[in-house]
């Protein structure tokens, strides 16, 4: 008779975490970042159809990164939470804090219950009535929660790109700066983005009841000119190029 | 979070059905007549060359009472189409409200609008899913119309209270009222009509219709009480403004007696 091989509780978990974090680190990132009247999401992404940022309620956006499956099932499910809560109770009373509070409850039950931890990482983005009262909850694979109120970036690269980002980044800044910023950290100093590279939505601030809005078309292409002409013309492009090239 | 196999998908209905929250018929329904319950009056819609006008009148009754003076019976079910509601108040709001999340919920799941085609079958479960409560008394009967963007028209579909769905080429009225608004909207209907003329016909409708019945409310100029008057074209849903609408009803009052009473 055989005896099952003894593994640590630690080395068990440490297995797990890192099973997760090598798979979310292949998928391409995403950023988030506030800017004067809403929330900006930017992600890589080369599919049009299937995508990594979508609408959960009227102020609230979700977008994912890793495993297209697992977190689309987390939005599926935000979007039913949402809803019935809106139902039950009122529209006011569905927030960005319950339902990050859910995803985390789930999220952290699967890692540890499970064989297979999700192999995802998730943001849930409120935008306030107010400048500054926008709430970014980034819950990662094992249940916990960082509440952000100004970015956050999710996926590959995370720490060098919120780097590059931090960097960039100015408080009440317009859409134009503050997409010009995320591609910016996004692409790094050596690549360029594309329209179809991209998928780019907004939580409008002054958009009415339903803030979520995708950032498609004519829109999308202006704002990756005037980025791009911005760039260019840049005094601090070849200071963040140096930067870059540092190890670490 | 449902499992893979129980997940309801992008149907709101089942999701409320699944948790046990859907509405139901209150135990004890049926037995006698149904008590006095508040009821909503006269709705049309009107087709005009950029898309749909509907209106409705904003009178509650209770039996012979009035029981609200300002309620709205048209409204919004999503960016591109609008649902109005007779019959038993309390009902046709809970049905508004099921029917408007329903929208929404759909787009949000699937990441798509339904078609209006989609929209009206949708509405039409419901009002069958509602035939008990009708059969008691309590009848709920919905208009709806929307701009088909895949087609590029307004379009009108109306409803009995088994489920029935019809769908109508140029107008429609229901309700108490409707009887006359009907008549009004056919002797003044013309294809292609403005946006203009298409609201004042709406409007001449519900005047008619609050001159014949009871249960329909007129225009309230001592309150500031008007119709709900709300457009669905290419760019979506409008409300028209309060003043536009009493201005069109001045208008009205004037061809058709000489001068507003004040």
């Amino acid at each position: 008779m055989s005896m099952p091989w003894y593994v640590a509780p630690e080395q068990f978990m440490k297995d797990k975490a890192d099973f997760a974090r090598k798979n979310i680190a292949r998928g391409r990132p995403l950023v988030a970042v506030v800017y004067d009247d809403g929330i900006l999401i930017c992600a890589e992404n080369q599919s049009a159809s299937l995508h990594k940022v979508s609408e959960i309620y009227d102020r609230i956006a979700f977008a994912g990164v890793g495993r297209y499956n697992e977190f689309d099932a987390l939005r599926r499910s935000g979007v039913q939470h949402a809803d019935i809560k809106g139902y039950q109770f009122s529209r006011e009373d569905v927030d960005a804090q319950s339902l990050a509070n859910l995803y985390a409850q789930y999220m952290g039950n699967v890692f540890t219950h499970e064989m297979k931890p999700l192999e995802v990482e998730i943001l849930v983005a409120e935008v306030g009535h107010r400048p500054g009262d926008d709430q970014l909850f980034h819950i990662l694979y094992d249940g916990s929660v960082v509440d952000e109120d100004r970015s956050t970036v999710l996926g590959g690269e995370a720490d060098t790109i919120a780097a590059r980002l931090e960097r960039s980044f100015r408080e009440d800044w317009s859409l134009a700066e503050a997409f010009a910023g995320a591609t910016g950290a996004l692409a790094g100093p050596d690549r360029s983005f594309v329209a179809r590279d991209l998928e780019v939505a907004v939580l409008g601030r002054s958009d009415g009841r339903r803030a979520f809005r995708r950032v498609l078309g004519s829109e999308l292409a202006e704002l990756l000119e005037a980025a791009d002409a911005g760039r260019v013309g840049a005094p601090d492009a070849e200071a963040g190029r140096s930067e870059e090239a540092e190890p670490g | 979070m449902f499992r893979p196999e129980d997940d309801p998908g992008p149907d709101f209905a089942s999701v409320l059905r699944r948790l046990g929250l859907g509405p139901s018929a209150p135990p004890g329904a049926g037995a006698g007549p149904p008590p006095e319950v508040r009821h909503g009056t006269t709705i049309a819609a009107i087709c005009y060359a950029d898309g749909v006008v509907m209106a409705g009148d904003r009178r509650a009754t209770a039996g012979s009472s009035i029981a609200h003076r300002a309620m709205e019976k048209v409204h919004p079910a999503d960016r591109h189409s609008g649902i109005a509601v007779a019959g038993a108040a309390g009902f046709a709001m809970e049905m508004v409200r099921i029917f408007q999340l329903q929208l929404e919920h759909y787009e949000k799941v699937e990441g798509q609008a339904l078609s209006l085609e989609g929209k009206a079958n949708q509405l039409s479960q419901m009002v069958r899913g509602q035939l008990g409560m009708a059969m008691q008394g309590f009848v709920v009967v919905p208009l709806f119309a929307g701009y088909d963007l895949r087609r590029g028209v307004g379009r009108i579909y109306t409803y009995d209270p088994t489920g029935g769905r019809y769908e109508e080429t140029d107008f429609h009225a229901e309700g108490s009222g409707g009887r006359d608004a009907r008549t009004t909207i056919k002797l003044g209907w013309r294809a292609d009509m403005d946006r203009a003329s298409a609201i004042e016909l709406a409007v001449r409708a519900l005047w008619q219709a609050a001159d014949e019945d009871s249960a329909t409310g007129g225009p309230d100029a001592v309150r500031g009480i008007y119709p709900t008057v709300a457009t669905i074209t290419a760019l979506g849903y409008a409300a028209v403004a309060e003043a536009e609408v009493a201005e069109r009803f001045a208008a009205v009052l004037t061809a058709e007696h000489g001068g507003a009473p004040t």
